[in-house]
């Protein structure tokens, strides 16, 4: 596919110019001796942002673009810039006159360091012409005529080597008519199908298993097609699916040519893309009549097809020309799905070189065999941080399990293990088992995926610094390097295990700022935004105060050890909002683990959601039980000292007015403010009494977060709320809490009113108030991801945060100034990531994974926004 | 925020002779704008006998929180939460002393046209302030005023009633009694109210010493407490302020949790400066790490968990070393540190062989790989039990330094501290300390699981019953070609 990317001018009747075809990645280096025309070509083919010229790159170094005392520095400059680009995946045309081998042999190592081709665009032009141009030229009037003459022959002596100096492509434009009228195309690398979204069917390595490979297509949904013989020639989805294979199609097995045959049927069909293995270029190789080695398996294939050539004697030139054909990898589905057989670093995605070829067919060899004479590699795929899954090959593994992001689907059919299939995008894994070993390992087959279940330790690259995490649901978001910062202290110092940490709650934002006399939050502004949002049922649930805690629950230490791959006896986690363990002593936790457990043993919910462990979003209560500290030093001063002060001196004014001083109205406001004072302490009060270990303690759960293999935070609040009132009423010691509920249509009227009298009625008898969630949990909106709930405190509570005297109409009306943009964004942005951890959790991604997201909200709750929200 | 003053007096002295001293009418309420909100003036009694002048000063709290607005982001303040409920509106805090040199400020001047005789002499005086915040309690209260001639009666109030567990609280009811001249009087008030208070709300202007020196001139050099009052009433100037806009983000993380700054902001402590109080065993522990550095010939050395950069310090002097990595999580002690060291004034040369970065030591780091050694210097008892595999993934596993010093208190020798209390440990934020049978435990798997040898040492006295108060580990990697020398 091409892209015309200009049309030159074209008037006067002149003919029709030459096409010069351009990958969409690659160093274009024009070649022209001074006066040849490249600036202006370069500004008619290409973007102004595309070309880097010399002269302007000496220009920026000292203020002169003739200055050619500059040009070292220049280079430099336009050495870096151009290296910048190519890193950055962007096409970069060289507006220098590159007549000597030696800068363009710079320009060469420069396009092969990043892996994009060099094109090499020669504007040959008689030197009068260039001579007749720089004398219109002020800055170049005083060229001497030497000058052009000896770039002219630099640049005939060039004209022959320059493939040989490595440019892939090599246009010579002969004088200044064909110059002009040139047209330059670009063209897609050819392994650019970002365009083609699948759905795709990924299969591993086939290594001759026809049987198999059927067997698989067919559980796939996909339909064979046979030939007159009965071999399978092709097959096809009815839903339009395309398999993709990872290459080892050949070798080792019973029938690498009917392999072959079918796959070849399905490419030219159209049903299905192929990427080579190191075992097809081998194959190609000795198919060209090269000398290779006929070990692994190559000596079987080369039998096979001697026999098939009996019978079908262009079976061999068709299957070369097939094997010929197949490029090293292929970027898919807009970017975000890599294929290639041995793996590939992110860097090396789209890029074109021997090297990425290379690393594709064999990975990241060290040179070294082991004692197996098998070729050592390094882990690449425990250092991917790449945006793009990558799915391959070539490693034999029992099963195919995710590691950061990349998965093997060698599931060793050959040595009769089983031949695997990843659906995309849905990530299910599709296998069938090996008929039988048809070839023997030389090397007993590893135990575990590249990495393990784990990956690898943490390191400190996971988090540090500047940082953007992709979430599936809100995009990239990002984390400041001071967030991220102070992050890492309070991870470091006083989070409890990463492994146990697989989530964060996010904040939330208060609804909208009432203008109802006496209120700041009220019921109504938040049913206002859901039905703004086009959501119609909301769940009104009961805010509890307290702490926020999560739970993590394991079945036994045995599964905690098995799952999260802790080395304690611990059965699970109970921590704050920001990691840190809830109870100092292990055992306090354990024993509320305990009672967890238990109800959720009575409940049923383990053999129910098929999980051995859960996680629980909660309020414990009361306040007291962790906040004292703050409640002594701050809460209840306040509540003190207004106590000490306001009976002197109400006492004190009573007697002034008693002597007729005039102090009424000074009296009259002390009165509302002692009485403002008062109200602030019953509210606090409400929140605080005395626990003795775990009596008096309560455990509001108020959502299942996430099961084995499940991620449980989009379930419609209704069924979650279900699950929860299981757990409470399977509950026979008293933690467990019910959390009030009630449901509210946005567009009837009666049901708004009956939502607000709830709340009025809730915090009337001392509740903190409420928080407003769709029924359906995670909604998009016109706007993107809609905000997953809304909270609605109550009157008096909010005395706790806005101070004793907030009520008092001056005072309302200045703090209802308050603004909420970055408190929904930022609760927006947590939110997401907390689902991503959730479902980098539930999809048993590596660890590091899963803690990027969460230590991305604990970095996020640093951020600079108005705590009172 | 309140208070009343009383005197007495006869007929031939009333007592409403006051409202002269005080240039305010007895029979008259009287108000006045002052920076953080309406002062008021009046007299609950008024006799020849007894005369009362009460100054209530209205605090308008949502003022106050608005003057600490801060930058951008829509414009909240950058407070925790509990910063937005506080007892400024109650409390005698520093805002009543400035109340009171607002409206009183000719009497603290000691100056009266109509009764210049009165103001000069000492008058039968009674101070009442119900809600005084006194940080120190009574004790305190007493010590600053007594000397003073005053008689003291301060009465500790409840935090609350219902909840008798919580305590008292900070605030006392004061009454003070004494014959003074009033001038002097308020001037002590002035001083001493903000004084007792000491909280970090209060907003000090450059030219405050000036105004410790007017106020207190007369009875502040002869003051027994002189250097509390000072110390008091001038830091809060530096560290609180700095403190503020340092570490905010962590702040935000304490309020999150509904806890305090000081909680987790804490790995600086400011009131301990080993530098310029060397503590002994300090300066022995770096002396032994300095004897096991050069025994093991290391030139690059990282010191992990550096703190303050004492080590950091001690390290540059020798010749020998020629790169230094100092390694902290707290962003806070790398700033001290880099202060303490003079960083930023540092021959090129010099600075060229230190640096000082932000890690943990719960992550692997590739920054750390490829040393000599790694000293761990008092760092792994900070670390709660089940993180130290991590630790020791990251250090012994991962950077596997030549060598690896780790040093930790032994807590067998506790019992001879005499100021710590039986069970307590040394610091409040070391998670474990261990005797040194807990400690090989633990070294030794370490050295057997990850390739090193061990060999352990004592830093300060070895008492015979329980040994040194700090124990050591030397750990030498068993592929490195040099191991230590014996």
């Amino acid at each position: 596919m091409t892209t015309v990317r200009s049309a030159p001018f074209d008037g006067g009747g002149r003919r029709e110019g030459r096409t010069l075809a351009v990958t969409d990645l690659s160093l274009v280096v024009l070649v022209g001796s001074t006066g040849s025309g490249k600036s202006t070509f370069a500004r008619r083919h290409f973007k102004p942002t595309e070309v880097i010229s010399s002269d302007f790159c000496r220009g920026l170094v000292s203020d002169d673009e003739n200055d050619q005392s500059a040009s070292s520095d220049a280079f430099d400059v336009l050495h870096y810039i151009v290296g910048k680009r190519l890193a950055a995946g962007r096409l970069t045309v060289v507006d220098a006159t590159n007549v000597q081998s030696e800068s363009r042999g710079q320009l060469v190592r420069l396009a092969r360091e990043h892996d994009v081709l060099p094109i090499a665009i020669v504007l040959d032009v008689p030197e009068a012409v260039c001579a007749e141009r720089n004398a219109t030229r002020r800055d170049r009037a005083d060229l001497p005529r030497h000058v052009i003459a000896r770039q002219q022959r630099e640049l005939r002596r060039s004209l022959r080597s320059l493939e040989r100096e490595g440019f892939r492509k090599v246009h010579i434009l002969r004088g200044a008519e064909e110059v002009a009228a040139a047209e330059v195309e670009l063209e897609r690398r050819f392994n650019d199908l970002r365009h083609l979204t699948g759905p795709f069917d990924i299969i591993g390595d086939v290594h001759g298993c026809r049987a198999e490979l059927v067997a698989l297509l067919v559980r796939l949904g996909y339909e064979p097609r046979y030939d007159e013989a009965g071999r399978p020639v092709g097959a096809a989805h009815p839903k339009g699916r395309t398999a993709v294979f990872v290459g080892d199609l050949v070798d080792r097995g019973p029938d690498s040519p009917g392999v072959l045959r079918l796959v070849m049927g399905m490419v030219a069909d159209g049903d299905a893309l192929c990427v080579s293995g190191n075992h097809e270029n081998k194959l190609g190789r000795h198919l060209k009549g090269r000398q290779v080695k006929h070990s692994h398996g190559l000596a079987e294939t080369i039998e096979q097809l001697a026999a098939v050539h009996q019978e079908e004697p262009g079976f061999t030139a068709r299957a070369q020309e097939f094997i010929g054909s197949l490029v090293s990898h292929y970027v898919l589905d807009g970017g975000g799905l890599v294929v290639c057989h041995a793996g590939l670093p992110e860097k090396y995605h789209g890029r074109t070189s021997g090297r990425v070829r290379s690393f594709a067919l064999y990975g990241d060899t060290t040179g070294e065999t082991d004692e197996y004479g098998l070729p050592v590699r390094y882990p690449w795929a425990e250092e991917y941080h790449g945006r793009a899954t990558v799915v391959y090959g070539h490693t034999p593994v029992p099963h195919a399990s995710w590691l950061n992001n990349t998965i093997c689907l060698d599931t060793a059919c050959v040595f009769g293990g089983k031949l695997t299939a990843l659906r995309w995008p849905e990530r299910e894994l599709v296998d069938v088992p090996a008929e039988r070993v048809w070839y023997e390992p030389v090397r007993p087959l590893a135990g575990e995926a590249p990495g393990g279940h784990d990956g690898r330790p943490l390191d400190l690259a996971d988090v540090s610094g500047r940082r953007v995490v992709e979430t599936a649901h809100h995009g990239r978001v990002a984390v400041r390097a001071e967030n991220a910062a102070a992050a890492l202290e309070v991870m470091s110092r006083f989070a409890i295990d990463p492994r146990l940490l697989a989530y964060l709650p996010p904040t939330m934002a208060p609804c909208a700022t009432s203008e109802r006399d006496g209120y700041l939050e009220h019921p109504a502004e938040a049913f206002a935004a859901y039905r703004a949002d086009g959501v119609r049922q909301v769940v009104c649930e009961e805010k509890h105060m307290g702490s926020r805690a999560v739970a993590l629950v394991c079945r036994d230490a045995e599964t905690a050890r098995k799952r999260f791959g802790t080395g304690g006896d611990e059965t699970g986690a109970l921590y704050t909002r920001t990691g840190r363990p809830f109870f100092d002593d292990p055992a306090m936790t354990e024993r509320l683990l305990g009672r967890l457990r238990g109800s959720v043993e009575a409940a049923g919910l383990w053999d129910e959601l098929g999980s051995d462990w859960l996680l629980l979003d909660a309020e414990l209560l009361p306040w007291s039980l962790k906040a004292s500290g703050l409640l002594r030093r701050q809460y209840a001063a306040v509540g003190a000292a207004s106590r000490a002060v306001f009976p002197g001196a109400l006492a004190a004014l009573g007697d002034a007015a008693a002597r007729g001083v005039d102090v009424e109205e000074l009296l009259a406001r002390q009165r509302e403010r002692a009485a403002d004072a008062s109200a602030f302490t019953e509210a606090y009060r409400r929140y605080c009494w005395p626990t003795v270990d775990l009596d008096g303690v309560r455990f509001a759960p108020f959502q299942l977060l996430a099961v084995e293999g499940r991620s449980l935070a989009a379930l419609p609040h209704d069924e979650q709320l279900a699950l929860i009132d299981r757990l409470v009423d399977h509950d026979g010691t008293g933690l467990l809490a019910r959390t009030r509920r009630l449901i509210v249509d946005t567009e009837d009227e009666a049901s708004l009113d009956a939502g607000i009298r709830w709340w009025l009625d809730l915090t009337a008898e001392g509740g903190e108030g409420m928080v407003v969630k769709p029924l359906q949990a995670s909604v998009r909106g016109p706007k993107g991801l809609v905000q997953p709930g809304i909270k609605c405190r109550g009157r008096e509570y909010l005395r706790i945060i806005y101070g004793p005297e907030y009520t008092r109409p001056g005072n309302l009306a200045r703090l209802r100034s308050r603004s909420l943009g970055h408190k929904r964004s930022l609760a927006l942005r947590e939110y997401a990531l907390g689902l991503e951890a959730l479902d980098r959790l539930a999809t048993g991604e590596p660890l590091w994974r899963v803690h990027e997201a969460v230590f991305a909200v604990l970095a996020l709750e640093s951020e600079p926004v108005d705590p009172r929200l | 925020m309140f208070l009343t003053i009383s005197t007495t007096g006869s007929a031939e002295y009333p007592a409403t002779d006051l409202g002269f001293l005080l240039h305010k009418h007895p029979e008259k309420a009287q108000s006045f704008a002052t920076s953080h909100g309406t002062a008021h003036v009046f007299y609950p009694e008024a006799s020849e006998r007894r005369c009362t002048a009460a100054l209530l000063l209205e605090v308008d709290p949502v003022a106050l929180v608005r003057r600490g607005k801060g930058k951008g982001r829509g414009g909240p303040s950058d407070m925790a939460l509990a910063g937005y409920v506080n007892d400024r509106p109650y409390a005698a805090s520093s805002l009543l002393a400035v109340a009171l040199s607002a409206v009183f400020s000719t009497a603290m001047k000691g100056v009266c046209r109509t009764r210049p005789e009165r103001a000069a002499e000492p008058l039968p005086l009674c101070v009442g302030i119900p809600a005084l915040p006194a940080k120190g309690g009574a004790a305190v209260v007493r010590a600053l005023f007594e000397p003073l001639g005053w008689t003291v009666t301060a009465e500790p109030r409840a935090l609350d009633e219902r909840f008798p567990e919580w305590g008292d609280s900070r605030y006392v009811a004061l009454t003070l009694e004494g014959r003074l001249r009033l001038s002097d009087a308020l001037r002590h008030l002035y001083v001493l109210l903000p004084v007792l208070d000491d909280a970090k709300h209060y907003w000090i202007a450059s030219d405050e010493v000036d105004k410790l020196l007017r106020a207190g001139d007369g009875w502040l050099a002869g003051h027994p407490e002189q250097k509390l009052i000072t110390s008091r009433y001038l830091s809060r100037r530096w560290s609180l302020t700095r403190q503020a806009m340092e570490r905010l983000e962590l702040a935000r993380l304490a309020a999150a949790d509904d806890s305090e700054a000081e909680e987790i902001d804490n790995a600086v402590d400011e009131t301990a400066d080993t530098e310029e109080r060397p503590v002994p065993l300090a300066v022995r522990r770096r002396e032994a790490i300095l004897g096991a550095l050069r025994a093991a010939a290391a030139g690059r050395i990282l010191d992990l968990g550096c703190g303050q950069g004492q080590l950091v310090g001690e390290l540059l002097k020798d010749a020998r070393i020629t790169e230094v990595v100092g390694v902290d999580v707290s962003v806070r002690a790398l700033t001290a540190a880099a202060r303490r060291l003079r960083l930023e004034r540092m021959p090129e040369r010099q600075s060229d062989r230190v640096r000082l970065i932000q890690g943990s030591l719960t992550y692997t780091d590739t920054r750390l790989k490829g040393y000599d050694a790694a000293v761990l210097s008092e760092v792994i008892e900070h670390l709660d039990l089940p993180r130290l595999p991590a630790l020791e993934y990251a250090v012994f596993g991962a950077a596997r330094p030549a060598s690896v010093i780790v040093t930790t208190p032994n807590a067998e020798y506790n019992v001879r501290w005499e100021t710590l209390p039986a069970g307590r440990m040394r610091h409040g934020d070391h998670r474990f300390e261990w005797t040194r049978a807990q400690f090989r435990h633990w070294a030794q798997g370490v050295a057997e699981r990850r390739g090193y040898g061990v060999e352990f040492s004592a830093v300060g006295d070895d008492d015979p019953e329980v040994g040194p108060p700090t124990q050591m580990a030397v750990f030498s990697r068993s592929d490195a070609s040099e191991g230590v020398a014996a």
